[in-house]
């Protein structure tokens, strides 16, 4: 029997569904964010550094997918 | 070196682990530890030059630093709710500010041709792979770790210090609730039901103040590290002109998470200095009245 090297495809499996969630979230914060700005034009401001910050944190979890997906 | 018989190419990976540039003695440096002392260095010369031209009439670097400071207090009281609490914590959520801020932009300062050429292998085998001195301190797990660790293990002795080692104790292996099941059982019997729920609670908070080192010292790991690696990969494809967008976005990914990391530390310290009971006893009038 020939064993086949799966590591390549695990990174990409890895990497590859752990973006998705992240991606989901981030979107959903931008619109989140996008409408509060649309119906509050001056809040833009107030608006703008939280969602950075909470943006930052739903992409941490792409990046610890990252992390493993290099550990690998 | 890189010898005349050596036709090898020159590589340099990303490794996940920080590499040994050089010894003192047994004692190992890595090249993510020199940069955290850097970091170090410029932060303590810096803040020397500013303690001694303090002035009256401040000056131009004074003022700077005096309107980032009151911005940086204003913030930390939007977090406390209260200037007493942050003047104690403070000091050490902007100590970790920037020491994380200048530890993640003298990792892409464009200073990374300065290294050392390491050879490893003989003959046909030889292997030449290029250390880069500067790598970002949080770039290294075990910086990131022991900066969790200072943060999860100062807000609970900051905890013990403002409300007591008792009631700290009490928040993960709640005796007290256990205790209440034999005094007040006769006076509401479902306090057999709700004393267990509230005691296992507790051992999940036990379970979060590890969760809490794992992610915080991930989260900044992670995000350094995939922008040392992105810009090696976006040089890869067409250097100098394609990194220059992403060398913007990992000065401005730097900054995020040092203002995470140290609003987290912030909010921790804040919860451990908070009563339970307090919190819902007011809760409790607030609805009755």
């Amino acid at each position: 029997m020939e064993s086949v090297d799966y590591t390549t495809l695990a990174k990409a499996l890895a990497i590859g569904l752990g973006a998705i969630g992240p991606g989901i979230g981030i979107g959903m914060i931008g619109k989140g964010a996008m409408e509060a700005i649309g119906r509050n034009p001056e809040a833009s401001n107030k608006v703008f550094v939280p969602m950075l910050i909470i943006a930052a944190f739903a992409e941490a979890i792409a990046i610890y997918a990252l992390v493993i997906a290099f550990s690998i | 070196m890189e010898t005349a018989t050596n036709h090898n190419e020159i590589s340099h990976e990303v490794t996940l682990y920080a590499e040994p540039i050089g010894h003192i003695g047994n004692f190992q440096i890595t090249n993510a530890l020199l940069t955290s002392w850097l970091a170090v260095a410029i932060i303590v010369t810096i803040s020397l030059i500013i303690r001694f031209s303090i002035k009256k009439v401040p000056g131009k670097l004074q003022s700077a630093f005096e309107l980032l400071l009151d911005g940086a207090y204003d913030l930390c009281d939007q977090v406390t709710g209260s200037r007493k609490i942050s003047q104690k914590v403070f000091p050490l959520a902007i100590g970790i500010f920037f020491f994380v801020l200048f530890n993640n932009w003298l990792g892409i300062l464009p200073l990374g041709g300065f290294g050392i050429v390491e050879t490893s292998g003989v003959g046909e085998n030889a292997h030449s792979a290029f250390l880069p001195y500067l790598r970002p301190g949080t770039a290294d797990i075990n910086t990131t770790i022991a900066l969790a660790v200072i943060a999860v293990i100062g807000s609970n002795l900051f905890g013990i210090l403002s409300i007591g080692a008792w009631k700290t104790f009490n928040k993960y292996v709640n005796l007290k609730a256990l205790g209440n099941m034999a005094i007040k059982v006769r006076k509401e019997p479902m306090v057999l039901l709700t004393a267990p729920i509230t005691f296992f609670v507790g051992i999940l908070e036990l379970v979060g103040e590890a969760a809490k080192i794992a992610s915080l010292s991930f989260r900044l790991f992670g995000n350094v590290f995939a922008g040392e690696v992105l810009l090696g990969a976006m040089a890869a494809i067409l250097a100098y002109v394609l990194p220059v967008p992403f060398l913007f976005l990992e000065v401005f990914v730097g900054l995020i998470q040092a203002l995470i990391f140290s609003m987290l530390t912030l909010v921790y310290f804040s919860i451990a200095a908070q009563d339970h009971e307090e919190h819902d006893k007011k809760h409790g009038e607030a609805h009755a009245h």
